[in-house]
């Protein structure tokens, strides 16, 4: 399911901008971006990707969620998470709350991974709020030596 | 309980962090305060907080939430919707709070805060006296 994506080219050009203000060391520590999102977030949970030689890991911003609610499939190069975060354990009238900042509800969000997969070796864990998932390369997206042959 | 937006920077109190002068980051966490008949429950969201980096404090019926986060994985990334800083919170107690039995958990990256009601506080309920009514 490849689609075309129009803000794929606007992330690119902030990556560029954050490598450029992050050459310059961290006193500029203001231009990068660090936020929680709260409830008016977009997209929920946000998410990391990092690249390792044979894997590569999702990060999920998620304190909070149920484990047992959480539902990773993958498929044809697309992964959907989707799981709930309640926003206190029991019922609560609304009338009760001070301050209500926390995001909270059902969540899916469905991604596109830039390399292929090997399906059946997805592993996920849940800790200290953060959901990771490890997306093992399939072989033949792996990086690969190529040895030179002298004549 | 009121919230200190602007730390005290006199004595004691000057807890507050003044991002321009120091190197690290801090952010607010987002949290949720209710109410029951028996105290105030907060609950902050704190993703990728172990618990040996959270720091609860209490002084001067000052509650500073301080806790340092770290990305559970190594490396090279590739895409980046979210960074991970401290977080740095302060709350100011009202004496209707009972001070000495505060408890924290900190759990799936939530940390929940009890606040039970000084007895004073409680609500209480007054029994009427009927006189009875003369002969």
């Amino acid at each position: 399911m490849a689609t075309w994506d129009l803000f794929d080219g606007i992330e690119g050009l902030r990556r560029d901008i954050d490598q450029a203000f992050e050459r310059m060391g961290p006193q500029f520590p203001m231009f990068r971006t660090a936020f929680l999102p709260g409830r008016a977030a977009r997209e929920y949970p946000l998410i990391n990707l990092y690249d390792e030689q044979n894997t590569l890991y999702m990060e999920a911003l998620a304190p909070g969620a149920d484990p047992s609610s959480f539902n990773i499939s993958v498929a044809g190069g697309t992964l959907t998470l989707s799981g709930e975060k309640r926003r206190v354990p029991g019922e609560v009238k609304h009338e009760a709350f001070h301050r209500e900042e926390r995001a909270a509800g059902k969540f899916v969000r469905t991604i596109e991974l830039p390399v292929e997969i090997d399906d059946s070796k997805v592993t996920a864990e849940y800790k200290n709020g953060l959901l990771l998932i490890g997306l093992p390369k399939a072989e033949k997206a792996k990086p690969r030596q190529i040895n030179v042959q002298v004549t | 309980m009121a919230e200190k937006t602007v730390p005290t920077m006199s004595g004691k109190q000057a807890t507050g962090r003044e991002t321009t002068r120091d190197q690290e980051r801090y952010i607010q966490p987002p949290v949720d305060i209710y109410e029951t008949p028996e105290g105030l429950t907060l609950l902050a969201d704190l993703p990728g907080v172990a618990p040996g980096e959270l720091d609860v404090r209490l002084e001067d019926s000052i509650l500073t939430i301080r806790a340092k986060a770290k990305h559970a994985v190594t490396g090279e990334p590739i895409y980046r919707e979210f960074e991970l800083v401290n977080f740095f919170r302060q709350f100011e107690l009202s004496d209707r709070v009972d001070q000495g039995k505060i408890t924290a958990r900190l759990n799936h990256g939530v940390l929940t805060l009890e606040l039970p009601k000084a007895e004073k506080a409680k609500p209480r309920q007054i029994t009427v006296q009927v006189e009875k009514a003369a002969a």
